[in-house]
């Protein structure tokens, strides 16, 4: 069929696509000076980061169109999970010491010959990665049997509920011989790890935020291929109508459940990337803030588009940790367009806090003419498509 | 083919099927007429499994069927149109197609044609949202999707509900068609005049029980049926 053809090379034109994207971000960042753009890369880092639990929950909310907030409790699972299992075993005692070191005798690193190595480095945080969302698709699992039954707003408010019993748990005190109590976690291996260093400790080759891209672009081609599967269609119809998606032979219960679990997998191994990329983890760091972030993301993107969620969320970085910055600090002028002021202008309301209120009036002004997100539910192979055909037949054609 | 036997069904706290009797002799078309809350769609949404019923018992090919999952129940061959159609709006025409088709893991190719070369309306359309069709044309692809289970039973709950009186005639003609490609049909209609016209037997549902039997001639032409159903 000629339409299959076309999908066929949008797929590879996609694959082209992202090898470029991750070429180009080894490029950027052996070629611009790290000190000067800290922050370019701090934003690329945390946009993949975000990028990926952004897709995640688009996978539950938008695609399968089950409500959830509990986002951010499944990335704490598995930003915990990858911290314990990675600390290095003569780290332990720095970091637990307020414990008498670690309940957990062993780090994944290690056990692969040391975190020094490229092989115990690679394969350590790569099962790790994996474990933590294990953790946190069982706990979905788990908590999926009573909370699956709840629709819409009655879902969001157990899942936000549960988030928060998590973080507490995690801040027990009890608990502290495993997670550290209140404190954070650190000294694990994170994506700067993966700097290739020569015999003397500089660094030849950086390749940090080509790390954070490469594994969220794996997790993210993953679940696109989930949608574009029997699963993802059955998804879809649940999400349009349960009666009739029941009635074709659905087994609603079924496919909830395996929608929930594996959106929070991939939650899990967002929150372990998300613990690389911060350096430490937390668990007063997994607020519910982060989960509406993740949701504004979701929703300025559009719900039910992939590509959406991953644009939306590196703008969302962008401006949140970098664009918008000025705006909280005071600025005097002393010139403006190479005119010589008198005295210096102090510019009025920037100060302290006045970023919030800007981003939130740009948000507020995004969704009012963007009433489906940026993309809708459409994906960017389907606009380039639309695009292509309505030059073909003269336009005015739905396509 | 399928047998329903003294089939109790509460639904909403009221007896709404009171014990029904009645049987789907293969490669018919049976109809089961009746006014409103007759418990007409009750019935059929308990044997797709969608309702538990209270008592009876539903027999496919001498298979016990009572109680079982909606999904198993699919798979064992009997399929539900569900009334106002129902089709996935956001969806394609294909991809609505192919859920229909979602427990069979065979090649799909030779059912897509099969029910492209019955709506060609459809082919035309395959790579629109389903909520942009017409009423008439979502009912095709309400019953195109229903067939790509490749169903020995395909039931049907008022199929020309909402639809101009031409695009009825177009889809009964079809429902023939279908029949006579092997299909047995299970047909509940308002439209009784349309539905005895092409039912092989039919019954008359009243408040929850069977009050009549007989070809689709013969209750066209029976006195009370006139009276109540045919105006």
């Amino acid at each position: 069929m000629i339409s299959e053809k076309k999908s066929k090379r949008g797929v590879f034109l996609a694959l082209v696509c992202v090898c470029v994207l991750l070429a180009l971000t080894i490029v950027l960042e052996n070629t611009l000076d790290p000190i000067k753009n800290t922050i370019l890369f701090t934003v690329l880092k945390k946009g993949a980061v975000y990028a990926l639990v952004a897709c995640s929950m688009n996978l539950l909310n938008g695609f399968t169109g089950l409500f959830s907030l509990g986002q951010a409790g499944f990335m704490l699972l598995g930003a915990y999970t990858y911290a314990i299992l990675t600390i290095p075993v003569d780290q332990k005692a720095a970091v637990y010491y307020l414990f008498g070191g670690s309940a957990v005798g062993f780090s994944l690193p290690d056990l692969f010959g040391g975190a020094d190595s490229p092989v115990g480095l690679i394969l350590g945080v790569v099962l790790a990665l994996i474990l933590g969302g294990v953790v946190a698709a069982g706990v979905a699992w788990l908590i999926g049997l009573p909370v699956l039954r709840l629709k819409s707003d009655y879902l969001a408010i157990a899942t936000l509920g549960f988030a928060e019993i998590i973080r507490a748990v995690f801040q027990w005190e009890k608990l502290g011989p495993v997670t550290n109590g209140a404190n954070a976690l650190k000294n694990f291996p994170t994506f700067t790890s993966f700097n290739v260093k020569d015999a003397s400790g500089a660094v030849v080759l950086r390749l940090s935020t080509f790390v954070a891209f490469l594994i969220a672009a794996i997790c993210i081609a993953v679940i696109l291929l989930l949608i574009n599967s029997s699963y993802g269609r059955a998804f879809k119809a649940i999400r349009e109508d349960e009666v009739a998606a029941e009635a074709m032979g659905i087994n609603l219960a079924k496919h909830k459940r395996l929608s929930f679990c594996i959106s929070s997998f991939f939650a899990g191994v967002g929150g372990g990337m998300f613990a690389m990329f911060a350096n430490q983890a937390q668990a007063k760091t997994f607020t519910t803030a982060m989960t509406y972030e993740i949701l504004l993301i979701v929703v300025i993107g559009g719900i039910g588009s992939i590509s959406g969620s991953c644009i939306a969320s590196f703008l969302y970085v962008a401006a949140s940790e970098w664009w918008l910055r000025f705006l909280d600090s005071e600025t005097q002028l002393t010139s403006i367009f190479g005119f010589q002021l008198a005295k210096p202008f102090k510019v009025p309301l920037l100060r302290n806090g006045f970023r919030m209120v800007v981003f939130s009036i740009i948000i507020m002004i995004v969704v009012l003419f963007f009433r489906r997100g940026l993309m809708g539910d459409k994906e960017l192979p389907d606009l380039l498509r639309k695009r292509r055909t309505a030059k073909k037949k003269g336009g005015g054609d739905r396509g | 083919m399928l047998k329903i036997d003294g089939l109790r069904v509460n639904y909403g706290g009221i007896e709404a099927v009171k014990g029904i009797t009645f049987q789907v002799p293969e490669r018919q078309i049976v109809t089961l007429i009746g006014a409103n809350g007759a418990g007409k769609s009750t019935t059929l949404r308990t044997i797709a499994g969608l309702v538990k019923p209270s008592a009876g018992r539903i027999r496919l090919q001498a298979e016990d069927i009572t109680g079982m999952s909606p999904d198993r129940i699919v798979s064992k061959g009997i399929t539900l149109v569900p009334e106002g159609r129902r089709v996935f709006p956001d969806l394609t025409v294909l991809e609505n197609l192919k859920i229909g088709a979602y427990l069979r893991k065979d090649s799909l190719e030779d059912d897509l044609e099969w029910v492209y070369s019955l709506f060609p309306r459809l082919k035309e359309r395959s790579w629109q949202a389903a909520g942009t069709l017409s009423g008439g044309e979502q009912q095709m692809l309400a019953v195109g999707r229903a067939l790509m289970s490749r169903p020995k039973l395909m039931m049907m709950d008022e199929p020309s509900l909402g639809l101009a009186p031409l695009v009825v005639k177009d889809i009964f003609s079809i429902i023939k068609k279908v029949n006579e490609q092997g299909v047995t049909i299970l047909l509940i209609e308002q439209n009784a005049n349309m539905a005895l016209h092409i039912a092989d037997t039919a019954y008359v549902l009243e408040t929850g029980r069977i009050t009549l039997t007989g070809t689709g001639e013969e209750l066209l032409n029976n006195e009370a049926v006139k009276k109540a159903y045919l105006g």
